[in-house]
Parts: C-alpha cells; structure tokens; sequence
C-alpha cells in the first residue's frame, strides 16, 4: 500500500508540470481562438459583445481575404510540388549514383533547413532587389530586364511567385534528407534484377523507388500542407509584410494582422478558425486521395 | 543508413552523358545554396558606398566596423545576449519538464495515462502561429490584474516569461520524440532497481535518462535550432522598442531601417550574426542532426 501511494505521488509529480503547462499555453488558447471568433471585440476596449457567426458571415464578403486565399492556396500547391519533385530527383540521385563529393552535396543541400526564416528573408530581399539585387545582375548578363528591371518584391502579380522560390529554397534539403533515409532502406537486390532486365534509370525510379517509398511521400504531403501554411506566414511576415497593398496576404499573415496590428481580434479569430478547419480539411482529402496499398519489400 | 548509402553495390552502369547532366543538377543546386549564403558573409565586410557597384564584386577590405555598429549602435550586442538567455532557458525548462513527463508517460501505465498520451499526441497538431495572438490577449490581461495590484507589469517584454511560452509550445513534439525512445528501453532494468531498493526517482534520474541520452541530444539540437531562429513568439511578446529583444527581431527591425536609411553593412553584419552560431553547430553535428531527424520523424 505504501508503494502505491509513492508510486501515485512519483507519477503526479512527473506528468503534472508538463500537463499544467500545455494547457495553459496551448489548449486554453486554442479554445480561446474558436470562442473569440464568436465576439466582437475591437480594439484595447474591453468590451466584448456575443455576436455569433457575424464574424464569419463579414469574412466571407471580405475580398482581402479570398485574395490571401488565393494566394495561400498557390503557394501550397506550387511549393508543394516543385519541393517535392526535386527533393525526390536529388535524393534518388545521391542514394543510387556512384558520385564523387556526395557527403559533401547531402551536408550542404540541408543548410538552408537550419537557417532563420528571417535570416532567409532578408537573403532573398537581397537577391530580388531591383536595383541592386543579385538576380538582376544576373539576368542583365545575359541582357534581360536591362532597361526595366524585374520588381520581384515590387510587382503585384509576381511576388507571390518570389515568394514561392525562398521557400522552396529553404524546403527541399530537409525533405531530400528525408527521402533519402527511406530510399537507402531499399534493399539493393531489387534494382540488380532490374539492371539484369535491363530497366533504364528512369523506369527504375518509377517502378520501384516510386512505389516503395510511396507512404512516406504520402506523411510528408499531409505534414507539408500543415507547415506550409505556417512556413507561408513566416516567409511573408518577415520578407514582405504582406505589401504591395495586401498583394502578397497569405492565411496566417491575414490573421495576425487582423488580430495584433488592427486589433480587431474576434474577426481575426475567426480566421483563424477557418484556417485551421481548411489545413485539416485538406490534409485528410490528401490523404484519402493518395491512399495506395502499401506495399512491402 | 549511411553504410548502406556508401557502399553503393556496382550495377547502376553509368555513361558519360547522364553523368554530366546529374553533376551539373547537383552543382547548380548546391550553387543555388551556398553563393547567397557566402556572399552574406561578404557582404558583412563592405563599406556602405560599395553597395553601390556591382553586387558580385569582391571586398575591398575588410571593415569591421560593421559589426561594431550592429553590436552597439542597432543593440545587437544585447540582442544577442537575451537571444542566448532566452534560448538555454527554454532548454532548460523543456528538458526539465519534458523529461520526467515522457518517461512516466511511456512506462507507466495509470488511471488516465491513454488520455493523456493521447492528448500530447493531440498537441503535435497545435502550431504557434494560431495561438500567438491568444497567449498575447492572456497576458495583456494578465498584466491588467498584476498592475493593478503590484504596479508593474510581469508578463509582458519578459524574457523569462517568452522562455515558459516556447518550452510549452514545444511540449508536445518534444515528448512525442523522447518517449518513443524510452519506450524502446526494455523494462529488466527497473524491475533491477527495484529489487536493489532504489527508489522511483533515482531509478529514473540514474537509470533511465542516462540510457535515453542520444534522444535527448536529438531534442537538445532540434530545439536550440527551433529557440534561436524563432520570432513571431518573441515578436509578439517582447513589444518594448527599448527592452529585451531577441536577434531575429532585431535583424528584422535592421531590414526595415535599411529601407530607410540604407546603412547596408550593419544588416549584413547582423545576418552573420544570426546564422553564425547555427552554421558552427551544424558543421559540428550534421551527421547526428540529420540521422536524429530521420528517427525523430517529421516536424511541421
């Protein structure tokens, strides 16, 4: 009886820190997040007044907001795909070539993983500069945009597309890596055989590589639309600030500005909310659409 | 995983052509990644009036003053300070609480423990940037309360406080990650303990957490990463223009003010000043961090 009561006491005292903690900073404002969308609450005053789903029925006529949807939505799919492709081609090539350097391509394509979003930012601020950038200078080498310079951050309909390639920089060596870790684990065999058979490189990667590692391709998607979302707004945040005139809003910058610059936080809550119910949304269709019978090597 | 990739089994027979194309691919890549990145470093050594010419051109000299201002005049030098502060902080509160919660969570069955797992695993799904603008309201009311009654603000621009909030936040992943480890540990070696009447908790303190140790390098690494490039936290809750600040917030207000007043070299010199401290631990650990995050799986 004595153990028991020592073991209770161990136990509380190991798990209670931990379990006080998240649910004051994270399950107490999560809730806080759905039942703020419910009010209206502007501003330092401290009224706040029930008004059920007004907030959501002002955000769907908000024009602002479809245009960060758009946006937000662009940025999943274009990332999404260009990170994914080249992750698989660079991680297909430095497990199944025999290259010289190899170590030394793996270590430095996932630099970029462990470098601050800001410290990324203010690189590609640099780089698509309009005077003074280093992608300018390049293309005046070989005689483009010498008279009218590319505004990369400046322009309205191609900055989200900027946007896109800092992201993807800063994407593919961490998804590389972990390709990688799955395709080293195809054992060797398979691809003998189909060397026997004389398979070219490319129908090897479709036909076996491919299928094999098809259930980690698939977690990777569904982690990717979630932390795309977040990645978009620190991206945006910290490079653009959403500007020209709100062209490069993503979900989450949306959000916080609503709720932290303008303070008007009910509706920014409210976005919130259906940010989060669409990442979910999307992630589970991903998930059912790429549903394959796993297959076993 | 990495004898398996080096010993490359002979049959992929390659020709001439197809191996030109994949090693232009890779250099291009790893051109793509390395030529921003060292000419930050570069850039960092310039004296304002060179930005003016051509962006490639190589130094003059090398102009330290740049960092000197950042450090003094941009407030860099106490950035950096409360960057460092903020960061061995959350480490330390994470590993504090983290530890015995993943371990009794892993190996202890009880009343509860399946919620509760259940629950952590729930938390792997909450992201910071949905939460910040709550957290903020918390402490701005908060602060009403402590005003009122001690006269002085607590949780605001607090460093300590923003050190409480990253160690939450990262809660969940961190214990998803240790006690997948700990509950591959087999179990002969509390019942040992017990029977040699060591207690509960120096069965745990000197048994298992010596045992869990390359996890909890895992974690130590991930997270140093994580707490040093962090700033939408630190943005939010560290409002005062002349308090405690972290290095991206301060880089991030020097990328501002060189819209304004073009003073170039302090920026890049503070660029250099975020990402040396992360280059110089992942030259020293890249083969553990990136083995680590491959058993630690995936994070958003």
């Amino acid at each position: 009886m004595q153990k028991n009561k020592a073991r209770s006491r161990f136990i509380v005292a190991c798990v209670a820190p931990a379990t006080i903690l998240a649910f004051i900073f994270l399950v107490v404002p999560t809730f806080n997040v759905f039942r703020m969308s419910l009010f209206k609450w502007g501003g330092y005053s401290p009224n706040q007044t029930f008004v059920g789903l007004d907030n959501f029925v002002t955000l769907f006529k908000d024009e602002n907001f479809y245009r960060a949807c758009r946006n937000s939505v662009l940025l999943i799919v274009v990332v999404t795909a260009i990170t994914i492709v080249f992750a698989l081609l660079f991680a297909s090539i430095l497990t199944r070539e025999k290259l010289k350097g190899q170590n030394i391509f793996r270590v430095i394509f996932y630099v970029p993983n462990i470098l601050s979003v800001v410290v990324i930012s203010a690189i590609f601020s640099a780089i698509y500069d309009v005077n003074r950038g280093l992608l300018n200078n390049i293309l005046s080498i070989f005689g483009i945009g010498t008279d009218s310079p590319m505004a990369w951050l400046g322009d309205q309909k191609i900055i989200v597309y900027s946007l896109a390639g800092a992201m993807v920089w800063q994407a593919i060596g961490y998804y590389m890596v972990m390709y990688m870790a799955s395709m080293s684990a195809i054992p060797e065999s398979l691809y003998e055989s189909a060397n026997l058979e004389g398979a070219s490189r490319t129908t090897q990667f479709f036909s076996i590589t491919l299928p094999l590692i098809w259930t980690n391709i698939r977690t990777t998607l569904t982690f990717f639309i979630i932390s795309n979302i977040n990645m978009s707004f620190l991206f945006v945040k910290a490079m653009t600030g959403g500007g020209p005139d709100g062209a490069s809003e993503v979900f989450l910058s949306y959000m916080y500005k609503q709720a932290y610059t303008n303070s008007t936080y009910g509706y920014g809550m409210a976005v919130g909310v259906v940010v989060f119910s669409f990442s979910f949304a999307l992630a589970a269709v991903v998930n059912r659409v790429t549903k394959r019978e796993p297959l076993e090597f | 995983m990495y004898v398996r990739m080096n010993e490359k089994v002979a049959g992929t027979k390659t020709s001439i052509v197809p191996k030109v194309i994949i090693y232009i691919l890779l250099v291009a890549l790893l051109i793509a990644i390395v030529v921003p990145v060292a000419w930050v470093f570069m850039a960092s050594i310039k004296q304002n009036t060179e930005f003016y010419g051509n962006p490639f051109a190589l130094p003059q000299g090398v102009y330290l003053q740049n960092f000197v201002d950042a450090w003094t005049k941009a407030r860099m030098g106490d950035y950096f300070f409360y960057s460092v502060m903020i960061t061995a902080l959350s480490l330390f509160i994470l590993l504090l609480v983290a530890l015995p919660a993943s371990y009794v969570l892993s190996r202890y069955r009880f009343w509860g423990s399946k919620v509760l797992n259940t629950c952590f695993m729930a938390g792997l799904f909450i992201n910071v940037s949905y939460i910040v603008v709550p957290i903020f309201l918390m402490f701005v009311s908060g602060d009403k309360v402590v005003k009122s009654i001690f006269g002085s603000t607590f949780f605001l621009n607090n460093p300590f406080v923003v050190s409480v909030v990253l160690a939450s936040t990262t809660l969940p992943f961190t214990i998803y990650l240790l006690s997948g480890y700990l509950a591959t540990l087999p179990k002969d070696y509390e019942e040992a303990a017990y029977v040699d009447g060591a207690g509960y908790f120096t069965t745990m303190v000197r048994i298992i957490l010596p045992m869990a140790k390359p996890s909890i390098i895992t974690v130590i690494l991930f997270e140093f990463l994580a707490y040093w490039n962090e700033y939408i936290i630190s943005m939010t809750m560290l409002t005062d223009p002349n308090g405690a600040r972290t290095l991206p917030v301060g880089l991030l207000n020097l990328m501002k003010a060189q819209n304004a007043k073009a003073e170039y070299g302090q920026m890049y010199a503070g660029m250099v000043m975020v990402m040396l401290p992360t280059l110089i631990l992942y030259m020293c650990v890249q083969k553990k961090l990136t083995q680590g995050m491959t058993l630690g799986g995936l994070k958003g």
